[in-house]
C-alpha cells in the first residue's frame, strides 16, 4: 500500500490492516505459544499476508495450524503447501485419528462430519501442541454471534465460549493473561468485511485459491445446492451425470459442503463487481449456519468450534 | 415490505456494473468513522442500525427473506420489517428483545466505511458502552421523541464526553409518533442544550429523525420541512476522523515488539499514536531518555519516507540505544513524562467491587506494572453528575482516585492522548478486566521522593550476621494457633544463634497500625504496611517471623512481590474453623457469633486458603512443638 508523504488521513483498508498488525504483535508479544490458523480460504490468505507485514523482515515467529477434514478441494491442498514454502513458516497438518478411522465423511454422517473433523479436530490439534494463543480469520460481518464477539475471545479449558462473560475491549489496550487451561482465539480481522477482504486481495497481489475465479468444472446438484466434483470420492446417485458448467466458489470448505454459483468472472474486479451485484450473503453457501435453528453459529461456538 | 422502504442509495450500482475498476478505486480511497449509538431500551437504536445496513444494501436477499418471517414470528411491528432483529444478535436477546452487549455492524456509504459499536442503553451495562465509546470517533445519542431527556440521556451523555468523544449527534427519534412536530423537537434540543453545557458538551448537533419510517437518514424528509440542517448520513460523512487530529500531535510509538531477524538487523515495531514520524527524525527512547535518530521506517512494501499516527511500522534507529516492550519511542525535544503516582478516573466494569490498596495489574499502551489504587476521593452519580463520597467503586461506578504503581510509567493526560492515558486494571487472580481508567495527571510528590542509595548494602546486613533473611508469614484463622508456633520457631532460631524479630497482629495495631479497623480495606493496609516493615527488617539481614490471620490471597502475594525471590516463606496454619472456634482464646468467637464483632474471619469474612504454602500445618494432628522443630530443621537445610 502505498502512502503519501504530506496526507494525515488513512484510508479504511489502511487502518483495518495496521489494526491487524498491531493485534497480532501483542499477541507475539504476550502469548508464550501462540499459532495461525490456516484454511487456505481467502480470509487466511488476508491473515497470511498480514502476518508477514506485521513481522517483516523476520518470518511470522509462529506456525501455521490446518485443521484438515481430508475432504478440501485439491487445489486448496496444492496452495496450501506453497504458500508455507514461500512465507518460511512451519505447516502443521491435523487430522482426527478417531474421525479418519470411523471413516467419517460429509455424504454419510451430515453435522457429524462437521463436528469430529473440524471442532474435535481443533480440540485435539490445540491440545496436542499446547497453544495458548490461536490467530482466526473470523469476521464480525459474517454472522450474528461474531458480531459481539470480541478480538481477544477466551476458551475455557474445554474450548467452550461465554458470551455473557466476555472480557470489555477498551481502546485498542488487550488483556491476554489467561487462568490455568484457558486459551484465547485472537481475531485480528474481526472489523473487515468481505469486500475488504477482496480489495485488500486485489491491492496486495495476495495469492488464492483459483477455485475463487470462474472456470468450467464438473458440477452436480443437490438439495439446492450446485456442487462441484472434486475427485472420485464423490458418490453419484443412479442417474446422476455431472454437468461441465462455468463456475465459482464465494467460500471454501470441504467440497461436498461448499455451493458453487454459475459465474464467468475471471478476474479480480470481476468477481468484485459480482459480490457487489450478488443478492445472497456469502454464508449462504455452507449448510453449518442452518444447523440447529437461528442460533446455529452461536451453539457451535459454545462447544468449541472456532 | 413496507411503503417506506427506500432504494439501496449508498451503493453506486450503476458504476459496479458499468465500470468496477472505478468503483474500487473510490472504494481504495474511502476513509472510515467510528461510531457509537447510545439510547434507553425503547429508543430504537437497533431499528435505526437496521435502517443504515438496509440502505446500504449490505443485506442480502436470503437475509432479508428470514427478517421478513422473523418479523412475523418475533417482531414488535406487527406485519411491517423490524429492522431490529438484522442487529439484535444472540439468542439470548432475542428472546428477551433488548440488546445485552456491544455488537460492531459495518456499512459503506461513497465517501466513507463506517464501523457502528450498537451499545445497550440499560444501567447494568455501562461498561459495554464505555467500551463501545472508547474507540469511537462520534456518538449517536438516540431520544424517543415522546419521552424527551431522560435520565439514561444524561448518562450516555456523560459517559461518552468522559472517554473523549467530541463529535455528539442528538437523534430526536420516533418523530413519526410527534406528527413530526417542531415544537417537540426544539423543546427537546433545548432541555439537551442545558444540561450538555452543565457537563461541558459546548457543541452538538441535533437531528429530527425516524429510523422506522426513514426520516432525514438518508434524504431530507418531506415531513420536516421545518428542518433544514445535514441528514445523519450527511453528517457522518463529513464528520473529522479522531486519527486526523491524533496526526497533527507530537510523535510517540510505544514499542510492542523487538524485531531482530539476525544480527545485521534491529527494529523496533509499534502502531503510531500520535504525530508522524521519518528518516532523519530526533527520537527520545521513554523511560530511559536516550537520544537517537530513525534511520529507516520499515514495511514489507518498502521504507516509507513518512508515516503518520495510527500506521504500525517498524523503526530503525542510528545507535544501540536500549529498547524493549513497554518503552515508548518519542520526538526528541517533546517526550512525555513518566510517573509512578497519579490522579485517574476510574470506571470499574467488574461484579467483585474495587478493593482500596490491593494491587492489580496495570496495562498501559505496551506496559504492564503493579498498580494500587486508594479509596476514592469521590464517585461521580451518572444520573445527577453529583460528586458523592465512597470508599470503594461498585460495579458500573466511576470515581476519581489516586493510583500508585510499582515502577515508573511513561504518560500523557487523557486529554492529550488515549493511548498514553488509557489503562485498564486487570485481577491478579482472576485476570478478569476488572476496571478501566483515564490518566487525568501525576502527582508531584512521586516525581520528588527519590530512593536514597544505600552504602551498606542488604548483602552486607546478612553477611554480618551470617545468615540468609527471609520472612516466615504465619496464616491462619483467629485462635488456628499462628503465634503460639511463630514463638517457638523464633525461641529455637534464636537458641541457635540467628537474628529474628516476630511481628504480631495484636502488638502491631496497638502502635504502627492503631489508626486501623477491621473493614476488608483496612484489613488490607495492616498487611500493607506489616509487608514494608518486614521487608526493612530483611534488608537489615533479620529473619522476620509474622502471625497474621491475613485472610485474602491478594495481599499476601503482594507481600511476597515485596520480598527478593525465595525470602517470603508462607505458613499456613491449617486449623479448622470448628477447631479454631472451640478453642476461642479470646473469646473472640463468641462476639462474632452474637453479632457484636464484625467483619469476623471465619463467621461474616471470608478466609482465602493458600493454595500452595509452603509448609502447612494441621494442628489437630500435629503438635505445635512438632510443627516449629520441622520449620527449623527444613529453613537451616534449606
Amino acid at each position: 500500500m502505498t502512502t503519501y508523504p504530506d496526507r494525515k488521513t488513512l484510508t479504511h483498508l489502511e487502518r483495518l490492516e495496521s489494526e491487524a498488525i498491531h493485534i497480532m504483535r501483542e499477541v507475539v508479544a504476550e502469548a508464550t505459544n501462540p499459532v495461525m490458523m490456516y484454511s487456505v480460504g481467502k480470509d487466511s490468505a488476508v491473515m497470511l499476508h498480514l502476518a508477514r507485514k506485521a513481522f517483516y523482515p523476520s518470518p511470522p515467529p509462529f506456525p501455521l495450524l490446518h485443521v484438515d477434514t481430508t475432504w478440501k478441494f485439491k487445489e486448496m491442498y496444492k496452495l496450501r503447501d506453497k504458500m508455507a514454502v514461500d512465507s518460511g513458516m512451519d505447516l502443521l497438518v491435523y487430522q482426527n485419528p478417531e474421525a479418519a478411522e470411523r471413516g467419517i465423511n460429509p455424504f454419510d454422517h451430515g453435522a457429524l462430519h462437521t463436528d469430529m473433523w473440524k471442532t474435535e479436530g481443533l480440540k485435539q490439534a490445540l491440545d496436542k501442541y499446547g497453544f495458548d494463543a490461536a490467530f482466526g480469520g473470523a469476521r464480525r460481518d459474517e454472522e450474528k454471534s461474531r458480531a459481539k464477539e470480541r478480538i481477544f475471545s477466551f476458551r475455557t479449558a474445554s474450548h467452550g465460549w461465554d458470551p455473557k462473560n466476555q472480557r470489555p475491549e477498551l481502546w485498542n489496550l488487550y488483556n491476554a493473561r489467561k487462568n490455568k487451561g484457558e486459551s484465547i482465539r485472537v481475531f485480528p480481522i474481526s472489523n473487515w468485511t468481505e469486500l475488504d477482504i477482496w480489495q485488500y486481495i486485489h491491492l496486495n497481489n495476495v495469492p488464492i485459491v483459483p477455485l475463487y475465479f470462474a472456470d468450467v468444472r464438473p458440477t452436480v446438484m443437490r438439495d439446492g445446492m450446485m456442487l462441484m466434483v472434486d475427485d472420485e470420492r464423490f458418490p453419484l446417485q443412479p442417474g446422476e451425470e455431472p454437468v461441465m458448467r462455468s463456475i465459482r466458489f464465494r467460500t471454501l470448505g470441504c467440497y461436498p459442503l461448499t455451493g458453487a454459483v454459475e459465474s464467468t468472472a475471471k478476474t479480480l474486479p470481476e468477481v468484485i463487481q459480482e459480490t457487489l451485484l450478488t443478492t445472497t450473503s456469502e454464508r449462504q453457501g455452507r449448510a453449518i449456519d442452518k444447523d440447529a435453528g437461528g442460533a446455529g453459529m452461536e451453539v457451535k461456538k459454545q462447544q468449541g468450534y472456532f | 415490505m413496507t411503503d417506506t422502504t427506500t432504494d439501496p442509495i449508498y451503493v453506486t450500482e450503476a458504476l459496479i456494473a458499468e465500470d468496477i475498476d472505478a468503483y474500487l478505486d473510490q472504494h481504495q480511497h474511502k476513509t472510515m468513522l467510528r461510531f457509537i449509538t447510545c439510547g434507553s431500551v425503547d429508543d430504537g437504536k437497533s431499528t435505526l442500525i437496521g435502517r443504515l445496513l438496509y440502505d446500504s444494501k449490505m443485506i442480502f436477499e436470503d437475509q432479508l427473506a428470514a427478517l421478513e418471517s422473523d418479523s412475523k414470528k418475533v417482531g414488535t411491528q406487527g406485519q411491517e420489517i423490524d429492522f431490529a432483529l438484522l442487529v439484535d444478535g444472540l439468542a439470548a436477546e432475542r428472546e428477551q428483545g433488548i440488546t445485552i452487549d456491544v455488537a460492531y455492524r459495518f456499512f459503506n456509504t461513497e465517501k466513507r466505511k463506517f464501523i457502528v459499536a450498537d451499545c445497550p442503553g440499560h444501567e447494568q451495562y455501562t461498561r459495554n458502552m464505555v467500551t463501545g465509546a472508547s474507540t469511537a470517533d462520534l456518538a449517536v445519542i438516540l431520544i424517543d421523541a415522546r419521552k424527551g431527556v431522560l435520565v439514561q440521556t444524561r448518562r450516555h451523555s456523560y459517559l461518552c464526553h468522559l472517554i473523549g468523544i467530541r463529535n455528539i449527534v442528538l437523534a430526536v427519534n420516533k418523530m413519526d409518533l410527534v406528527d413530526y412536530d417542531q415544537s417537540v423537537f426544539d423543546s427537546i434540543v433545548k432541555d439537551y442544550t442545558d444540561f450538555a453545557r452543565s457537563i461541558g458538551i459546548n457543541t452538538f448537533t441535533a437531528l429530527p429523525i425516524s429510523g422506522f419510517k426513514g426520516d432525514n437518514i438518508t434524504t431530507r424528509s418531506a415531513n420536516t420541512p421545518w428542518y433544514s440542517g445535514p441528514t445523519l448520513i450527511d453528517h457522518l460523512e463529513t464528520v473529522e476522523v479522531l486519527s486526523a487530529l491524533d496526526a497533527e500531535k507530537p510523535f510517540r510509538m510505544p514499542v510492542q515488539w523487538v524485531n531482530r531477524p539476525n544480527l545485521d538487523f534491529r527494529g523496533f515495531s509499534g502502531l503510531i499514536a500520535t504525530g508522524s514520524v521519518k528518516p532523519g527524525d530526533d527520537i527520545r527512547v521513554l523511560p530511559s531518555g536516550k537520544t537517537s535518530k530513525v534511520t529507516r521506517v520499515v514495511t514489507l512494501d518498502g521504507d516509507l519516507d513518512q508515516a503518520v499516527a495510527g500506521q504500525s511500522v517498524t523503526l530503525c534507529l542510528a545507535d544501540e540505544v536500549d529498547c524493549s516492550r513497554g518503552d515508548v519511542i518519542s520526538l526528541a525535544d517533546n517526550p512525555p513524562q513518566a510517573a509512578d503516582q497519579f490522579e485517574a478516573t476510574v470506571v470499574w466494569l467488574n461484579d467483585e467491587a474495587m478493593v482500596p490498596g490491593r494491587a492489580y495489574w496495570l496495562k498501559l499502551a505496551t506496559q504492564t506494572v503493579s498498580a494500587t489504587v486508594q479509596s476514592p476521593k469521590y464517585v461521580v452519580n451518572v444520573n445527577t453528575m453529583e460528586h458523592l463520597a465512597a470508599k470503594t467503586l461498585e460495579l458500573n461506578a466511576i470515581g476519581v482516585a489516586e493510583l500508585a504503581t510499582d515502577k515508573s510509567v511513561v504518560f500523557e493526560a487523557y486529554t492529550d492522548g488515549r493511548t498514553l492515558g488509557g489503562f485498564v486494571l486487570v485481577d491478579k487472580i482472576t485476570n478478569a478486566t476488572v476496571a478501566a481508567g483515564m490518566l487525568n495527571f501525576s502527582l508531584r510528590r512521586a516525581q520528588n521522593v527519590h530512593w536514597q542509595a544505600l552504602d551498606i548494602s542488604r548483602e552486607a546486613h546478612a553477611a554480618s550476621k551470617n545468615q540468609r533473611p527471609r520472612v516466615l508469614w504465619f496464616t491462619g484463622l483467629s485462635g488456628s494457633g499462628k503465634s503460639t508456633i511463630a514463638n517457638l520457631v523464633e525461641k529455637k532460631l534464636h537458641a541457635l544463634g540467628k537474628h529474628t524479630f516476630l511481628l504480631d497482629g495484636d502488638n502491631v495495631r496497638h502502635g504502627l497500625n492503631k489508626d486501623l479497623g477491621f473493614t476488608e480495606a483496612d484489613r488490607i493496609e495492616n498487611i500493607r504496611r506489616v509487608g514494608e516493615v518486614a521487608r526493612l527488617m530483611t534488608d537489615a539481614g533479620l529473619i522476620v517471623l509474622t502471625a497474621f490471620i491475613s485472610p485474602f490471597r491478594a495481599e499476601r502475594d503482594m507481600v511476597r512481590s515485596l520480598m527478593a525471590d525465595g525470602e517470603f516463606v508462607e505458613v499456613f496454619v491449617d486449623t479448622p474453623l470448628e477447631v479454631a472456634e472451640s478453642r476461642d482464646v479470646k473469646g473472640l468467637y463468641k462476639k462474632a457469633r452474637s453479632g457484636q464483632l464484625k467483619n469476623f474471619t471465619g463467621i461474616d469474612s471470608p478466609y482465602e486458603a493458600p493454595e500452595d504454602p509452603d509448609f502447612r500445618v494441621n494442628t489437630t494432628t500435629e503438635s505445635p512443638e512438632d510443627a516449629a522443630e520441622r520449620i527449623v530443621n527444613a529453613m537451616l537445610a534449606g
